[in-house]
C-alpha cells in the first residue's frame, strides 16, 4: 500500500477526482451526488424537526403538532428549574472533565508519539479497550465499583466517568500530532542552547497546541452529549439529556428545543470558527 | 537532557492518565466480574460464592434478548455499510475541494444530543405524525398501520444514529488511495467495474472493518433507540441490563449480563483487530 508507482511520461497529477472520473458515464457520479445529498438530508431532517418545533405556539407541554410560529420559548427559556439546573449541570461537568481529560490525555498522546518506551503496548491496548468498550458495560461497571465501595453517586463520579472515557480520544488525537512532528525544529532550539524544558515549552507545545484544543472540545461534545454512561454514574444529579430522557413519558417541553438548538449553533459555530482558524494557521 | 530523564518522562507523562484509566476503568471490570459470581441482595451486601448459577440463571432468562441485540447489530451494520459506502466514495472522489463540508454535514448531527435526535425520529414517525398522516388520508397505508413499536423502527434508529460512525472510516480509507493506481489498472485494460474490485474495494476494507468496530459494538449494546422507538417485543439487552441496575438493583444477573455482553462483543472485536493489527484499525478509527 506504500509503493506508490511513479508515473513516468506524465507529471503527477494532484486532482484526484479528475483522474477517476470515468468520461463516457455521466450517470453514474451523478445520481450518486443526488443519493449523497439525501443521505445528508436525512441525517439533517430531526434537527430540523427540532428547531422547528422550538418556534412552535403550543399552550401546554404537549409539544407534538405544529400550531403556529411563535419566540415566546426563546423567553421562557429558563422556566422550568430543574431543566436550567440539569442544562448547569452539563455544561460544569463537560468543561470540568474535558479540561481534566485533556491534561491527563495529553501526557499520554505525547509520551506514546514521542518516545518508545516499555509498557506502551500495554498503554496503546488500555486506551483501545476504553475506545471499543460498549458504554453501556463501562457504566455499569463504574456503577458496581462505586456502589461496592460505599461512594454516593452524584455530580462527582459523573465527571470521574467523563474524564475516563474521554482519556483515550485525547491522547489518540494529539498522539497522531506529535508523530508528525518535524524533530528537526527542537533539534534546532537546542543547537542554539535552549534547554529541554525551554524547548518543549517554546517549540513543541505550540505546535502541538491545535492537537491538544481540538482533543478537549471533542471531549467536551462527548461530554455534554453523554447519556449511556450518565445514567449509570449520576445517582440524583440530572444532566440535559438525563433530564430530557426522564420527560420523554410526560413530553418533553418547547424549552428542550430551544436549548438543543443553541447548543446547536454554539457547537456549529465554534467548530466553524476553529477550522477556519486552523485552516488560516495552515497557509501561513 | 540526562539518560535517565529520558527514560523515566514518558512513564511520568503517562502516569496520571494511565493510573485514571486503571481505577476507573480496569478496577470496575474486574468488580463487575466478581460480583457477578456473588451471592446477597443490596440492603445486606454480598459475599463472593464464586456462583456461577448466576450466568446460567441469566443466559437462560435473557438468551432471546442477547441474540435480538446481537442481530438487530448486525443488520443495523450490514445496512450501514450499504448505505455509507457509496455515499464516503462519492465524498472521496468527487467531493472536490467542498470535502470537509460534506463531512461536516454529515458530523452535523452530533451538534444535537443522541437522546433528542432519537425522540425527534419518534415525533416524526408517530402514528399522527408528518410522515404516517398524509400517508393515511391518501389511503396508501392501512390506517392500523404504524412504524413506531416494531424492530424495523429501532433498526431505523440505530442505523441513523451511528451512520456518521461508518461514512467516517470508509471515507479516510478511500481517500487514501492514490488515484494513480487505479489508473494503472484502467491502464491494464481493467475495466471500471473490475478496477473497483479489484483495486478500489481491497484498499478500501480497512475503513470498512474500522467502521464495523465502531458501529456493531455500540448499536448492539444500546437501549435508547429501543426504549425510545421499540416496543415490547423489541427488547434489547442493554433495556434488560439497565433496568436490572436501576429498577431491580439485581446486580449480580445485571453484572453477569454486562460480562456476557462485553466478552462475545470485546472477543468478536479483538479477534478482528488481532486479525488486522490493532495499530492500523486504531489509526483509521482515530481519524
Amino acid at each position: 500500500m506504500t509503493a506508490q508507482p511513479q508515473t513516468l511520461q506524465r507529471p503527477a497529477r494532484t486532482d484526484k477526482g479528475a483522474d477517476l472520473r470515468p468520461k463516457r458515464r455521466i450517470t453514474g457520479p451523478g445520481v450518486m451526488r443526488a443519493y449523497t445529498w439525501l443521505i445528508i438530508l436525512w441525517l439533517i431532517l430531526p434537527i430540523f424537526v427540532m428547531i422547528l418545533f422550538g418556534f412552535n405556539d403550543t399552550s401546554g407541554r404537549y409539544n407534538q403538532s405544529w400550531e403556529g410560529f411563535t419566540l415566546k420559548w426563546y423567553g421562557r427559556l429558563f422556566d422550568i428549574d430543574d431543566l436550567t439546573r440539569g442544562l448547569i449541570t452539563s455544561l460544569v461537568v463537560a468543561v470540568v472533565s474535558s479540561l481534566a481529560a485533556g491534561a491527563l490525555g495529553t501526557g499520554i498522546g505525547y509520551a506514546l508519539g514521542r518516545y518508545r518506551f516499555r509498557g506502551s503496548g500495554s498503554v496503546n491496548l488500555i486506551m483501545f479497550a476504553t475506545i471499543s468498550s460498549p458504554e453501556l458495560v463501562m457504566g455499569a461497571s463504574l456503577l458496581t465499583f462505586f456502589v461496592s465501595l460505599g461512594v454516593g453517586l452524584g455530580v462527582v463520579t459523573l465527571t470521574i466517568a467523563h474524564i475516563m472515557f474521554s482519556i483515550s480520544f485525547v491522547a489518540t488525537v494529539v498522539r497522531a500530532r506529535v508523530m508528525t512532528l518535524d524533530r528537526s525544529i527542537e533539534e534546532a532550539a537546542a543547537d542554539l542552547g535552549a534547554t529541554a524544558w525551554t524547548t518543549f515549552w517554546k517549540i513543541t507545545f505550540p505546535i502541538i497546541l491545535p492537537a491538544v484544543f481540538s482533543g478537549v472540545l471533542l471531549a467536551f461534545a462527548l461530554s455534554i452529549d453523554d447519556f449511556v454512561v450518565s445514567n449509570f454514574t449520576a445517582g440524583n444529579a440530572v444532566t440535559f439529556p438525563l433530564w430530557i430522557w426522564g420527560a420523554t413519558r410526560v413530553g418533553i417541553p418547547p424549552q428542550v428545543n430551544v436549548m438543543g438548538t443553541l447548543i446547536f449553533v454554539a457547537g456549529v459555530v465554534i467548530a466553524v470558527a476553529f477550522n477556519i482558524r486552523s485552516r488560516r494557521a495552515q497557509r501561513d | 537532557m540526562s539518560r535517565l530523564k529520558r527514560t523515566i518522562a514518558p512513564y511520568l507523562l503517562v502516569l496520571p492518565g494511565g493510573i485514571w484509566l486503571i481505577v476507573f476503568f480496569a478496577i470496575p471490570m474486574i468488580t463487575m466480574l466478581s460480583l457477578s459470581l456473588q451471592e446477597g441482595d443490596i440492603v445486606n451486601g454480598y459475599t463472593f460464592t464464586g456462583h456461577w448459577q448466576t450466568y446460567v440463571d441469566a443466559l437462560d432468562d435473557y438468551r432471546t434478548q442477547l441474540i435480538r441485540s446481537l442481530i438487530y447489530g448486525a443488520i443495523a451494520t450490514i445496512i450501514l455499510i450499504a448505505l455509507a459506502f457509496p455515499m464516503a466514495y462519492w465524498i472521496a472522489f468527487y467531493g472536490g475541494r467542498r470535502k470537509a463540508t460534506y463531512l461536516f454535514l454529515v458530523l452535523l448531527p452530533f451538534f444535537v444530543s443522541f437522546v433528542l435526535r432519537t425522540i425527534s425520529w419518534r415525533q416524526i414517525l408517530t402514528d399522527d405524525g408528518p410522515v404516517l398522516s398524509p400517508l393515511k388520508s391518501a389511503g396508501l397505508v392501512p390506517e392500523s398501520f404504524h412504524i413506531l413499536g416494531t424492530p424495523t423502527a429501532v433498526i431505523f434508529g440505530l442505523v441513523y444514529n451511528f451512520l456518521p460512525f461508518m461514512v467516517l472510516p470508509i471515507y479516510v480509507a478511500l481517500e487514501r488511495i492514490d488515484p494513480r493506481v487505479v489508473e494503472a489498472a484502467r491502464d491494464l485494460y481493467a475495466d471500471p467495474a473490475t478496477a473497483f474490485r479489484k483495486v478500489v474495494f481491497p484498499l478500501a476494507l480497512p475503513g470498512v472493518f474500522a467502521g464495523v468496530l465502531m458501529t456493531f459494538v455500540p448499536t448492539s449494546s444500546d437501549y435508547v433507540n429501543s426504549t425510545v422507538l421499540g416496543g415490547t417485543d423489541t427488547t434489547m439487552i442493554g433495556q434488560v441490563i439497565q433496568a436490572q441496575y436501576l429498577a431491580n438493583s439485581d446486580y449480580p444477573t445485571a453484572s453477569a449480563l454486562s460480562f456476557v455482553l462485553m466478552a462475545v462483543l470485546l472477543i468478536g472485536v479483538f479477534a478482528y483487530a488481532k486479525v488486522l493489527g490493532t495499530e492500523d484499525v486504531m489509526k483509521v478509527a482515530a481519524r
